[in-house]
């Protein structure tokens, strides 16, 4: 009698812890980021910010009481490291979704594969050839550099200045952005009089700018990330140039500020809207994930969360608001991003359509700029 | 690239101007408009010789550094970029961290990377005292990745600024503006070169560190410490090279990474001057800083570090021994 009590006991506790761990399986989501090599600016604070929403979402008690386990593996920014990372995440770890990679050259790589695996992938780079054209399963959500270039040249049609000057760095993120100066310069009626460029590492631009300023150019943009704008900076105000300074998102962080020190006074560039949180008004809709975003990363990592980290985020919420709608397999998910609609993130408001795989409208920007070592709004 | 081409280059560039200066005034050319754009561009050519001349006073530093090792060890040290880099994030460390005054900082950055440099030959270069010369090239590479890899752990992948040494309001020369940094990176660079020759020519020490560069062997036969010379060599290098880093470091800013190019610009310096431990290297720095800054004005900017590095091969191929040092009988 006691032997038998004993096997059911022992039955219900097997089938009790069974049916636990059926329950508990966790929803597995694959990551690559760019942490180490050149582009650890952009794939650092990414990894912090997947992982930082995994926790979150996890203490929260799951997606649907399930648990999210996050595969995160590093590209190095390297295409080739890029495509076996992303193999292993389908083949071996049979992960749901791919959030990353973090760089424009990374994401190409990838993409026959997620297209081949049907995998979705919720890309954090900027190029505009990512969804353009339109791939079934492979979605962004950094904004394109168009619309910052078109945030720069509305604000120069405004002040009415026709010639300007541009001055990249010569990477990838420095020649898509020239590229996208040049193209759209016509519809504004601007002409690019002076086009230049500067290696990632050079240290000095006073050659350059000294030409600029013999060029008759009415402003000068300049297109790169950290350090050689905050150079530029400098040595537009050693060499005493006074035409309006533009320079990108790439430098939107107060990194910048500190760097350029009192040089980066005046200095206007696009930026998202993760800058500027505090000084929305109350109506805006992104004003509650941003502030959100920036009091969990403080409190995470320390430091002030950067639009970088929001890509990651914004990558990370999606999918786990489609997981939510429709399911975790990999057809739903995809068939449930492509479904959203105004999900107010941190790189703005997005809204997925067929035809449309980036989500963004050019007011995902907001101009800022530099007064008094802080960001204000420009508007 | 050439010397001719590029003053060909200048002057396609300055008609260019002259031309679109004549179209901006409709009148007729007048005399005055080709004098303004005549003296614009003489103005622009003094500043491209300033901003070259600043930055090819660090390459001639960092090129120093290796001419040092060189003579004395004859190997490259690669890792002599990696002081540089020491220099300037010392210095940020102890003034921005640490709180120290400018002064001090300096002292004490230049102390720790010497000492850097000389635990660096005890441990990775005097152990292997037998080897060929390539493998400890080879170790000084692996060296410079141990010392990059140490200061990314633990100052981060960040850049930093480091505040001018006096002021940043511009002063104006010739028509050209440079900063009072530029002045002591100048003033720096001439006191350690005066130093750096005293040094070689009049103390007892610098000339027995002559002596082993001619000839270890001989040198050590009349009771010169070899190994104590190559101690020496490397502690004077990394001094050099955390100098330039450090005013330098103003200007350009530092980060773990800053050793890797700037190392490779101070290598050229000392090809282009024959790995002298003198003037030649000096003069090395000082062309390549300026043809990188009339390449940069003049050509293309996209050219910037082709320039250095085609003329480094040019000179491997054509003049190994340098532009400046005579050629050499064999000893046999």
């Amino acid at each position: 009698m006691n032997n038998k009590l004993y096997t059911l006991f022992f039955f219900l506790v097997v089938m009790f812890t069974a049916s636990i761990v059926q329950a508990a399986q966790p929803i597995k989501v694959g990551a690559l980021f760019a942490v180490t090599g050149p582009a650890s600016f952009l794939g650092e604070p990414e990894r912090n910010a997947a992982q930082m929403v995994v926790d979150e979402i996890n203490r929260a008690g799951g997606i649907k009481g399930r648990p999210v386990k996050l595969i995160i593996y590093d590209t190095q920014g390297d295409a080739t490291r890029a495509v076996q990372a992303a193999t292993r995440l389908i083949r071996q770890d049979k992960v749901t979704a791919i959030i990353g990679p973090s760089t424009t050259g990374d994401t190409m790589a990838i993409i026959p594969l997620v297209e081949k695996a049907r995998i979705p992938l919720v890309s954090c780079a900027a190029g505009i050839k990512i969804t353009e054209p339109v791939k079934s399963w492979v979605f962004k959500t950094a904004q394109n550099d168009s619309l910052a270039v078109t945030k720069i040249y509305e604000h120069l049609q405004k002040r009415k200045i026709n010639k300007v000057a541009i001055l990249t760095v010569s990477d990838s993120f420095g020649s898509s952005g020239r590229e996208q100066l040049k193209f759209n310069a016509s519809r504004y009626r601007i002409q690019v009089i002076s086009d230049d460029t500067y290696g990632p590492k050079d240290t000095d631009m006073t050659p350059q700018l000294t030409k600029i300023r013999n060029s008759g150019a009415q402003a000068l943009i300049c297109w790169g990330t950290n350090p050689g704008p905050a150079i530029i900076a400098r040595n537009v105000k050693q060499l005493g140039i006074s035409l309006p300074v533009y320079m990108s998102h790439g430098v939107s962080s107060k990194k910048f500020i500190e760097l350029a020190g009192d040089a980066s006074e005046g200095i206007t560039l696009p930026s998202g809207r993760v800058l500027v949180a505090d000084l929305l008004p109350s109506s805006d809709t992104q004003k509650k994930s941003l502030l959100s975003f920036i009091s969990t990363y403080q409190k995470h990592f320390k430091k002030e969360g950067d639009h970088f980290g929001g890509h990651a985020w914004d990558a990370m919420m999606l999918v786990k608001s489609a997981i939510e709608r429709g399911g975790d397999s990999p057809s739903a998910i995809r068939s449930q991003l492509e479904k959203t609609r105004n999900f107010a993130g941190i790189g703005g408001v997005f809204t997925f359509t067929p035809n449309d795989h980036s989500g963004l409208a050019k007011d995902a920007f907001v101009l800022v700029k530099v007064k008094g070592k802080d960001w204000t709004l420009v508007r | 690239m050439d010397i001719g081409s590029l003053a060909a280059n200048g002057f396609s560039w300055y008609m260019m101007q002259h031309q679109s200066a004549q179209g901006d005034s409709t009148s007729a050319l007048t005399l005055s408009s080709v004098k303004a754009v005549s003296m614009n561009f003489s103005h622009q050519i003094v500043q491209y010789l300033l901003s070259g001349f600043s930055t090819g006073a660090i390459y001639s530093l960092i090129g120093l550094g290796f001419a040092i090792i060189y003579n004395s060890t004859g190997i490259i040290n690669f890792a002599q970029g990696e002081f540089v880099m020491l220099g300037g994030m010392l210095t940020y460390f102890f003034l921005t961290v640490a709180g120290i005054p400018l002064f001090a900082s300096i002292i004490l950055s230049v102390i720790i990377a010497t000492a850097t440099g000389v635990i660096f030959e005890r441990l990775a270069i005097r152990p292997l005292r037998n080897a060929t010369p390539l493998s400890l090239v080879i170790i000084t590479i692996g060296g410079s990745i141990f010392i990059r890899g140490i200061a990314m752990l633990v100052w981060g992948k960040d850049t930093h600024a480091i505040p001018m040494f006096s002021g940043t309001e511009p002063l104006f020369l010739a028509g050209a503006t440079i900063l009072p940094q530029h002045l002591w990176i100048f003033g720096i660079t001439i006191l350690i070169i005066v130093i750096n020759k005293l040094y070689f020519y009049y103390s007892i020490s610098g000339k027995a560190m002559r002596a082993c560069s001619y000839n270890r062997n001989a040198a050590s036969l009349v009771g010169i410490d070899v190994r104590r010379m190559v101690l020496f060599s490397f502690a004077i290098s990394s001094a050099m090279g955390s100098v330039a880093g450090m005013i330098a470091a103003p200007l350009t800013m530092t980060s773990y990474d800053v050793g890797v190019m700037l190392g490779l610009k101070g290598f050229c310096a000392a090809i282009i001057g024959g790995m002298s431990s003198g003037i030649g290297t000096v003069l090395g720095g000082l062309i390549l800083g300026v043809l990188e800054s009339l390449g940069a004005g003049l050509l293309s900017s996209g050219y910037k570090d082709a320039i250095a590095f085609i003329i480094l091969l040019l000179i491997l191929f054509i003049r190994p021994r340098g532009i400046f040092r005579k050629a050499e009988t064999e000893r046999v």
